[in-house]
C-alpha cells in the first residue's frame, strides 16, 4: 500500500539522477506535484524533459550546500505550491579517499552537501509543513552511516550525521505532525557507484543476501510509502535497503 | 499589509500599545518560544520575507526585528 499523494507537495533534492529520479518518478506516480531539486539547472530541465511526468514536476534548481540558495528556493517553493507535505534530502556526494589523503577541503564539501544541507533543508520544511499540520521528511542516509566502509571516512562521519539529526529532528517535530525518518540504501547502481572497480564490487556481491547488488528503483517504494499516509505511526527510523547486506 | 505592531500584537496576543522597541523576547510571559516561532510565521506572510534560522535566534526585540525587518527592504 503506497496510498494515493494527489494534492501533496514533495521536493526531492538531487532529484536528476539514479535513486533520487527514480524518488521523483515514484512520488510523481502516486499523484505528487513534485519540485525537483539539482545543482545544475540544465539537469533538472532535462530530467522533467525526459520524465514522461513532466505534468507533475516543477524545477527548482539549487546546491543545498549553499544556505543563501536554500533559502530562496524554499521561498520560491512557498510561493509556488504554498505548501510543503513531502521532503526528500536524497542530495549526497561521495569522493574516495583514504584517512591520509582526506583533504580539509573534502571534508567540507561532503559534509556540507551531505550533512549541512539536509539539516538546512530541514529547517525551511519544519516551517512549511508546521503551517499546514504536518508532513514526512525522509533522509536519504548510507549503509556507510551505519557499518562504514573503506576509504569513506568522510562520507561516512556526514551519513552518521544524518542519522543523528534523524532521530532527534522525529522526537523535537513529532507534536508537530511531522514525521522523519531516514532511508539507508546498500551498493545500488546509479552513478555514484559505477566507477567501483570489478573485484572490489564482486567482493561487495559476496556480502549481499540477496546476491545481487540494488538499482535506484528498489530504493523509491521505501520512500514512497515513508511519504504516504500507510507510514502514518512510522517516525524515527533508519531502514536498510540493502539486499541483506548490513544486518 | 498590517503594522509590525500589529503583527506583534495578534501573535502574542498582547495590547498593540505595549509593542515598542525596548520590549525584549522571554521578557514577558506572552513572549515566549512558541509565540516567537508563531511570530515568525506571521511576519513572513505580511512581510511576504523568509527569514533565516540566524534572523530567528536574533529577533531578541522589537527594535531588533525592525533592524532584520530592514534587510529584506521591510519598513516594519
Amino acid at each position: 500500500m503506497t496510498g494515493d499523494l494527489s494534492g501533496r507537495v514533495a521536493l526531492v533534492t538531487g532529484g536528476t539522477r539514479g535513486i533520487g529520479r527514480a524518488i521523483v518518478l515514484a512520488l510523481a506516480g502516486a499523484g505528487a506535484t513534485v519540485f525537483v531539486g539539482g545543482r545544475s539547472a540544465e539537469a533538472v530541465e532535462a530530467m522533467i524533459a525526459t520524465s514522461g511526468a513532466a505534468d507533475h514536476l516543477h524545477p527548482l534548481p539549487f546546491d543545498v550546500a549553499d544556505p543563501a540558495a536554500v533559502k530562496a528556493a524554499f521561498m520560491a517553493l512557498q510561493k509556488q505550491a504554498g505548501r510543503l507535505d513531502i521532503l526528500v534530502n536524497n542530495a549526497g556526494v561521495l569522493k574516495d579517499a583514504v584517512i591520509e589523503m582526506t583533504s580539509t577541503g573534502l571534508m567540507a564539501e561532503t559534509l556540507a552537501t551531505n550533512l549541512t544541507g539536509t539539516l538546512t533543508c530541514c529547517q525551511y520544511a519544519v516551517r512549511l509543513m508546521g503551517r499546514s499540520g504536518g508532513g514526512s521528511i525522509i533522509n536519504l542516509t548510507s549503509i556507510i552511516g551505519r557499518v562504514g566502509y573503506p576509504g569513506h571516512t568522510a562520507y561516512g562521519a556526514a551519513k552518521a550525521g544524518v542519522i543523528g539529526l534523524t532521530l532527534s529532528l522525529a522526537r523535537e517535530v513529532g507534536g508537530r505532525g511531522i514525521r522523519v525518518n531516514a532511508v539507508a540504501p546498500g551498493t545500488i547502481e546509479t552513478d555514484m557507484t559505477a566507477g567501483i572497480p570489478d573485484d572490489k564490487r564482486a567482493a561487495l556481491v559476496e556480502r549481499i543476501a540477496l546476491g545481487r547488488t540494488g538499482q535506484p528503483e528498489d530504493v523509491a517504494p521505501l520512500v514512497l510509502f515513508l511519504a504516504g499516509d500507510g507510514a502514518r505511526y512510522i517516525s524515527g527510523q533508519v531502514i536498510g535497503v540493502d539486499g541483506a547486506m548490513a544486518m | 499589509m498590517k503594522s509590525l505592531a500589529e503583527v506583534f500584537a495578534e501573535s502574542l496576543m498582547i495590547d498593540a500599545a505595549s509593542v515598542v522597541d525596548s520590549l525584549a523576547y522571554q521578557s514577558i510571559k506572552e513572549w515566549d518560544s512558541v509565540a516567537h516561532m508563531v511570530l515568525v510565521t506571521a511576519l513572513e506572510d505580511n512581510f511576504d520575507i523568509m527569514l533565516d534560522a540566524d534572523d530567528i535566534v536574533a529577533m531578541s526585540s522589537v527594535a531588533k526585528v525592525r533592524e532584520i525587518l530592514a534587510k529584506y527592504d521591510v519598513a516594519g
